[in-house]
Order: C-alpha cells, then sequence, then structure tokens
C-alpha cells in the first residue's frame, strides 16, 4: 500500500525531471520562452556567451575596485546596454560582433587579471561603452524598436541582475587568495578573448 | 519512451560565431587527452606550489594568455617549427625544474613557463576541429588547462611536509621522464 502510494507520489517528480532534462532547441534572435518578450530578453542574454562574460568580467573587476566602482557599474552598464539596444533596434544593419566580443572579453579580461586600478571616472566610461557596444549589437538583430523594448528591458534587468550578484560577491572578498582567484579567472576570459580573435582572423574577419 | 523523448536529438543554433568550433564540452575535453599537455600542466602546478607566491598565482595567469597567444598564431597559420620537440622539451624541463626544486627569479620563471606555453597553444590551437561556437570551445579549452593548474598546485600543497617534498620531486622525476619519452617519440 505504502509503495504504491510512494510511486504515485513519484510520478510528478519523474515528470519534472524528464522535462527538465528534455534537451530543446537553442535559438538565438530571439528564444522563445513563451512568457513574453521581457523574459525571451533576459533569457537570451543569459544564453549569449559573449555578453554574459564581458557583463561578468566587469561586474568583478568593479567589485575588485571596491563598492563605490561596483555600484557606478551596477546602474551605468544596464542603462547604457538598454540605450545602446534602442539606437541598435533602430539600425538598418546587424554589425558583425566577434571582433567586438572578443576585443571586450581581451580588455575587461586583462583588466581583471590585472586588477587595474583605475579613477571611478574611469569605470564608469568603460561601463558605458561596454553597454552601448552590446546593448548595440543586441538590439540590431531585434527588429523595430517598439517590438524589441520589451526584450530589451529583460535584457537590461538581467544584466543588472548579473552585475550586482557579481561585483558584491567581488567586494565582499577579503582573503588574499580569493581574490586571487578571481584574477586568474579574468586571465581565462582574456584568454577565451584572445583565441576568439584568433577564430576570427581565420575565418576572414567574419 | 522516456529514454527516447531524453536522447531526442535537436539541433542547437547560434548566431555571433558560426561554424568553428564544437562547443564548450569537445573544448574542455581537448586538453584533457593529450598526455603530454597534461603532464606539462601538471608540472606548472607543481612547480608553482613549491615556489611559493608570488609565482603559485603568477604562472596559471601567465600561462593560459601566452598559450592563447600561441593558439592565435596558430588559427592565423603563423608557422613555429618544432612544435612537438618544443612541447616534449617542456615535460622534461618543467618536471626536471619540479625535481630539483629550481628557484630561479620570478622573470625567469615566467619566461620559461610562458616559452612553452607558445609551443602548447599553437599545438592546440592548429588543432581544433570544425564545430559551432568558437568561444564556448576556447573557454573550454582554457579552464580545462587552469583546472590542471589548479590540480597541480593542490598536489603540491603537500609541499609544507618533509614526506610531500620527496613525493613532489619523484612526481616532478615521472612528468621529466614522460618528457624524455615524448622526445624520443618525437625525434623517432
Amino acid at each position: 500500500m505504502k509503495r504504491r502510494r510512494l510511486c504515485r507520489r513519484s510520478v510528478p517528480a519523474v515528470a519534472a525531471w524528464v522535462a527538465a532534462i528534455c534537451p530543446a532547441a537553442a535559438e538565438a534572435h530571439l528564444n522563445s520562452t513563451g512568457m513574453g518578450p521581457l523574459y525571451d530578453g533576459s533569457l537570451h542574454f543569459l544564453t549569449s556567451p559573449e555578453d554574459l562574460v564581458s557583463a561578468l568580467a566587469l561586474g568583478l573587476w568593479a567589485g575588485l575596485r571596491g563598492a563605490d566602482h561596483g555600484r557606478r557599474a551596477l546602474f551605468v552598464l544596464p542603462s547604457a546596454w538598454l540605450l545602446g539596444g534602442l539606437l541598435g533596434a533602430t539600425a538598418a544593419a546587424t554589425p558583425d560582433s566577434a571582433v567586438g566580443s572578443s576585443f571586450w572579453l581581451l580588455l575587461l579580461g586583462g583588466l581583471l587579471a590585472a586588477d587595474a586600478k583605475v579613477s571611478l571616472r574611469l569605470t564608469t566610461v568603460l561601463a558605458a561603452c561596454v553597454g552601448l557596444a552590446h546593448g548595440y549589437a543586441n538590439g540590431a538583430g531585434m527588429g523595430a524598436a517598439w517590438d524589441a523594448a520589451g526584450a530589451l528591458l529583460g535584457l537590461g534587468a538581467a544584466v543588472f541582475v548579473l552585475v550586482a550578484l557579481s561585483a558584491a560577491f567581488a567586494t565582499s572578498l577579503r582573503a588574499p587568495w580569493t581574490r586571487i582567484a578571481v584574477r586568474v579567472a579574468g586571465s581565462w576570459i582574456a584568454a577565451s578573448g584572445l583565441l576568439l580573435l584568433g577564430w576570427s582572423m581565420r575565418s576572414g574577419w567574419r | 519512451m522516456l529514454l527516447a523523448l531524453i536522447a531526442w536529438p535537436e539541433h542547437a543554433l547560434a548566431h555571433v560565431q558560426t561554424g568553428e568550433a564544437v562547443g564548450f564540452l569537445t573544448g574542455f575535453l581537448h586538453p584533457l587527452s593529450g598526455p603530454d599537455h597534461v603532464l606539462a600542466m601538471l608540472a606548472v602546478g607543481l612547480w608553482g606550489a613549491q615556489l611559493g607566491a608570488p609565482a603559485i598565482w603568477l604562472l596559471p595567469i601567465a600561462f593560459p594568455l601566452v598559450m592563447a597567444l600561441g593558439g592565435m598564431l596558430g588559427l592565423v597559420g603563423v608557422p613555429l617549427p618544432g612544435i612537438e620537440y618544443g612541447i616534449a622539451m617542456s615535460a622534461l624541463l618543467l618536471g626536471a625544474a619540479v625535481l630539483f626544486e629550481a628557484r630561479p627569479p620570478l622573470a625567469v620563471a615566467a619566461a620559461l613557463v610562458g616559452f612553452f606555453a607558445i609551443f602548447h597553444g599553437h599545438a592546440h590551437g592548429t588543432e581544433l576541429p570544425p564545430g559551432q561556437s568558437a568561444l564556448l570551445y576556447s573557454m573550454g579549452f582554457v579552464i580545462a588547462t587552469g583546472c590542471l593548474h589548479a590540480t597541480g598546485i593542490g598536489i603540491g600543497a603537500v609541499h609544507r611536509w618533509p614526506w610531500g617534498r620527496a613525493l613532489l620531486r619523484a612526481a616532478g622525476a615521472g612528468i621529466a621522464a614522460g618528457g624524455v619519452f615524448f622526445l624520443w617519440k618525437a625525434l623517432s
């Protein structure tokens, strides 16, 4: 009797497990969550490693520089991303971003690896540039500005959450080895950017 | 039915990087599949642990960057002579450095590790198979190499005990012997 009840209870768990691991098609521009453009935009950011890793590197680096740099990146990056996205959505052509991605990964990973100490103003400028460049590339693939607005809002929210978490994490690090571990991750990001640049050059600056 | 549903393959479409590499897992497994690469990476970690700070973190930061530079050179078609010898010599010399607990100045240690990183990066850069996401492949490749360094550093933590030092030196001897074997294979 008990066993039958246990089996009956486990059916939803098995169904949920199957649903969770069942492979689904991964599509870009835009991934459809079925929950509207806001969530589509968030998912697009979370499934685009070139965007995700750049924002992560900036958040970690700003966090290592201190709470004031982290706070500045937290508000400037998503705002600039949103603005860049809206500008991109009005653009006629989609920019090719493989070389651009490798540049940002190399720069942000390098800054993180070197634990570069810069002024708050420079952090602001850098966050704005990163946001505008990535947002523009995202927005350019989304079609008309009005349709893209919801997706860009979701995308900006995801950027905000990621920068908040990564900057807060890096700011809270006190033990020297933990800061070094974050810097090692920065060197991995820069190295990946360098390899991506090689791939881009090999395929004729596609 | 459940198994069929789980195993059912579907297409994965990407948009920014097209048609160059097969993804994170392939990139991650690639460095692990070459014993010469594995031995040299472990030796970097072991040597870093023996040298202590700041080499323990400087070497694992420098290596991926220079290795990626070597990979980029390979990808754009810049030739590098004697790659197999360079890789074999890396295992031999880095293993010997661990065996003899060599303590050169930090710049010399970093230059030695960086020099060999070019060969490893170039070899793997030209070996990369065609696939889909260049960025994910590159990240997997770099992270796997970093994990090998971390494994070496982790094993090297036994350096604080006398028996641990002897063990590390024995491991260095083993790696150097592996280097001799790879060098012999490259020459024959």
